[in-house]
């Protein structure tokens, strides 16, 4: 990857030494006016969708895709994880909190022309829910239902009348509404399924803003407006999304306005982009989080003190200068902060390798001792260079004597053996489902995510206190009282030091500026409704 | 000639089933486990394990394998891509006419390129023009193509806007071009494609996306032949039959081209039937740095998701294709000199 950037790096200084001003021919751009219907976005990304069943697919392009093809019965509002009525106009739910009564709008048909109604919202849940629904086994495994547990919290899926749903819990669930508002639970149409069966991801019928228009695999997805649009139609004719591998060409791309708006900038190309007059940079804080997770079961991490000597051994700011050319934010707690329940009254451990020292020494271990992180090869969304950090990391215990050896695994073999448990230090992040603390702590940090050779929870961190908040939490209905509970939580973490949060990134998108109205959602979600060219 | 033909065609056989044992070994000993990889972080143990059952990874190795070949045999399946859930030969369908036309584009650049280049090397032997041309065809054989793909984009798209960045066609063709038929192979086909329907605008925009990602692909091979060219040109012009033809008073034009180049092209036909083998093969880093959705890169995209099927498909595949220009090759022979019998 190093000889790959240096190549790229060595072409660009060549060029611009034999082209000068070539970069500079577009003239300013004219005063904005009002939003204009009409035209082709074309956006550069770095690979293909795999299907566009939103119910099978768990990957970033086909969901990038899919965004634009699907509503579902709630959505989130534009730049925030509350959530807004979609599908269904009105909601309510019973006085014990198992019953969710979903009133769905009237005006809205399909792609193909077919009614949206409560039939086609069953079709789409029960599909998933029910083992015994005719579409059950058909186009693959639904991942997504399977990981969030769904059958264990969703009781029955009726239907009251062609436009009213009842959703039935076992049991008082409060991130219901957010999970309804991800795309594994969107509503498609129950005829194009029937009709293309195993096929379907390669024929998607949803309700969104635009419908599939061609897919030319490997190459490009085009997407046509859905001028009925029940949200009103957007203003652009199409979508198009091309699949351009290598970096460096999407960013030329991009400059010379083969595309308009590109995913995954490289790092080193931000000021380059930042200083183009031909582009903007929008800028998001994800929903992620990337962290060294210690091993609580194996000595001597068993040690909260010695954690806790780690946090400050790290020094997490020549990290994220360094490997993250600061872009996003420095990770104190194990939510991002445009999360809600986040706790920003609680203050980081400081860098500060004698305060390290003085906690090992208490801890019993004057001279330090010797173990091992783990780090996988390959970048990750939220990791750039996992060795490197493996490499810092190291110096860093090294200067408060910890003797650290450093091992890679290839991604798939990293996953099972840290998931299994069989390392002291490793690396990983996470990437939130949906808009809610309970997808980052139940599953990352309570005893029930801590199960070989599954695990979620990697730093096997067991504590009986904050598996029961983490329920009351999930069972709670009132918002400021789940709040509460999650601050609460974070504190108990933060002083147990299973893990040294490392960062939260930022989403990056460089985008032409004649691209106008295009905003970034912490959910990641691609939304063009509002999107137009000047 | 037909009972050889026959005959290399049987021994292909062992060959693809070698090649096929050799690429099934060598991806399942590989680490990764394509259901966790199918699955990824969210996975669950049932889930796994249902997966793993569904792809027939709970079976002994060997029985996997006799299943697959089972399959390729008496159905002529090269199974189902682990990930999209489609057939292979659908999507390879799909990849297979970028690739093709593309390699075409690049072959004829090379041949024509390097054969001139050779010619007048070999007839400037020594002199300036022959140690510009070898100069150049080693530069051509060492340079990286990555870079060189980058650098041709930088100055030829991007500096002097003369040719598109990427891709195969500009976006307002891709949406407004009429389909050929539904069969997705002859669609992908955009030469044909283009023409058949007379939408030249379109044909010439495909021209002009062809031209940076053919000259990338096109100089290695185009290295290669002028060299092997030179080499085997210079060895014909010290031939008794050369001098003769000169002395009967022939034009150098018409001894050069007639009489030497044809006798010098045996060694040349073989390293063009090699070449193209190699680039039909997928020039993974040109379709990478020109975003071409070709074979090679979805061989390539294939490992790292490690798609058993696709690897495997895309694989025997090529190692067929392979094998067939090299006998189309040999047969070429007979016809370039007429003393070589095969049999």
């Amino acid at each position: 990857m190093m000889k790959k950037n240096c190549i790229v790096m060595m072409v660009l200084v060549l060029a611009f030494a034999f082209l000068p001003g070539c970069s500079k021919k577009d003239t300013e751009a004219p005063v904005t006016t009002g939003p204009v219907s009409g035209g082709v976005l074309v956006i550069g990304r770095g690979s293909d969708s795999i299907g566009l069943d939103p119910a099978h697919e768990d990957d970033g392009e086909s969901f990038k895709v899919c965004d634009s093809i699907y509503d579902m019965l709630v959505q989130y509002k534009e730049a925030s994880t509350e959530v807004e009525p979609g599908l269904a106009e009105s909601w309510e739910q019973s006085q014990d909190g198992l019953i969710w009564t979903f009133h769905l709008r009237k005006d809205v048909k399909f792609h193909d022309g077919t009614d949206f109604n409560a039939d086609a919202v069953l079709f789409s849940l029960r599909r998933q829910f029910d083992p015994n629904h005719p579409f059950h086994n058909v186009g693959g495994p639904y991942k997504y239902w399977v990981a969030l547990g769904m059958n264990n919290i969703i009781q029955d899926i009726r239907k009251i009348d062609d436009f009213t749903v009842e959703i039935e819990l076992t049991e008082p669930y409060a991130p219901f509404l957010s999970v309804l508002a991800i795309l594994p639970f969107a509503i498609v149409s129950p005829t194009a399924v029937e009709k293309w069966g195993e096929d379907y991801s390669a024929h998607p019928v949803g309700t969104g803003p635009f419908k599939l228009e061609q897919w030319s695999r490997g190459d490009r997805i085009v997407l046509a407006a859905n001028k009925d649009y029940w949200g009103g139609a957007p203003y652009l004719d199409r979508l198009m999304f091309r699949s351009i591998p290598e970096n460096a060409t999407r960013l030329l791309e991009l400059e010379s306005g083969g595309i308009h708006i590109m995913d995954d900038p490289n790092f080193e190309d931000l000021a380059r982009i930042r200083n183009s007059d031909k582009l903007d940079l929008l800028e998001e804080l994800g929903m992620n989080v990337a962290y060294v997770a210690m091993n609580t079961e194996k000595k001597p991490f068993d040690n909260r003190l010695v954690r806790q000597a780690i946090n400050h051994a790290v020094n997490k700011r020549a990290i994220f200068e360094q490997l993250y050319e600061s872009e996003g934010q420095i990770a104190k707690l194990p939510i991002p902060p445009n999360m809600f329940g986040y706790n920003d009254a609680i203050q980081d451990y400081e860098y500060s390798p004698e305060k390290a020292r003085e906690l090992l020494t208490q801890a019993g271990f004057p001279n330090g001792f010797e173990t091992t992180i783990t780090a996988m090869t390959g970048a990750r969304p939220y990791m750039p260079d996992p060795t490197k950090v493996a490499e810092m990391l190291k110096a860093d215990l090294m200067a408060v004597g910890i003797r650290a050896n450093i091992e890679t695994y290839e991604w798939s073999t990293y996953l099972s053996r840290v998931e299994n448990g069989e390392h002291t230090i490793a690396l990983l992040g996470w990437i939130g489902d949906y808009g809610d603390p309970d997808n980052f702590l139940t599953i990352l940090l309570s005893s029930s995510g801590a199960q070989k050779p599954h695990a979620s929870n990697i730093a096997f961190y067991r504590r009986p206190e904050v598996d029961q908040m983490l329920q009351d939490g999930v069972h709670a209905t009132e918002r400021a009282a789940r709040e509460a509970l999650y601050q609460k939580v974070l504190g108990i973490i933060h002083e147990d030091a299973p893990w040294v949060p490392l960062a939260h990134t930022n989403q990056l998108k460089p985008i032409r500026k004649e691209v106008h109205g295009h905003k970034l959602h912490p959910t990641s979600k691609q939304d063009y409704r509002k999107t137009w060219i000047k | 000639m037909f009972s050889y033909t026959l005959r290399r065609f049987a021994s292909m056989l062992p060959a693809l089933l070698g090649v096929s044992l050799l690429v099934f070994l060598m991806i399942h000993l590989a680490p990764g486990d394509p259901a966790r990889l199918l699955l990824g972080k969210r996975a669950t143990p049932e889930l796994v394990t249902k997966i793993r059952t569904d792809l027939g990874l709970d079976k002994p190795i060997y029985v996997q394998y006799v299943l697959y070949l089972k399959r390729i045999v008496l159905h002529g399946d090269l199974g189902t891509s682990t990930h999209s859930r489609r057939k292979i030969t659908t999507e390879l369908g799909e990849r297979f006419p970028a690739t093709l036309e593309l390699t075409f584009a690049a072959m004829i650049l090379a041949i024509v390129g390097g054969i001139l280049l050779g010619v007048l090397a070999a007839t400037h032997r020594g002199r300036a023009l022959d140690f510009l041309g070898m100069f150049s065809s080693l530069a051509g054989v060492s340079m990286p193509i990555f870079w060189l793909g980058l650098v041709l984009i930088l100055i030829f798209a991007y500096g002097l806007g003369l040719f598109p960045v990427s891709g195969r066609l500009s976006p307002q063709y891709d949406i407004s071009l009429e389909k050929l038929t539904d069969i997705a192979f002859l669609n992908n086909f955009y030469t044909l494609r283009t023409v058949a329907t007379g939408n030249w605008t379109a044909f010439w925009d495909y021209l002009r996306h062809l031209v940076l990602p053919a000259v990338t692909l096109a100089t290695v091979p185009l290295a290669v032949i002028a060299r092997i060219t030179r080499s085997s040109m210079l060895e014909v012009l010290h031939q008794d039959y050369i001098r003769t033809a000169q002395a009967k008073g022939l034009s150098r034009r018409k001894v050069v081209f007639k009489h030497a180049l044809k006798n010098s092209l045996i060694p040349v036909v073989t390293v063009i039937g090699l070449e193209f083998g190699y680039l039909l093969g997928g020039a993974v880093l040109t379709e990478t740095v020109f975003a071409w959705p070709g074979v090679g890169r979805w061989i390539v995209e294939a490992v790292s998701k490690r798609d058993f099927p696709v690897i495997q498909g895309g694989v025997l595949f090529i190692a067929t294709l392979f094998m067939l220009v090299n006998l189309l090759v040999d047969m070429l022979y007979t016809y370039l000199d007429p003393r070589i019998r095969l049999g």
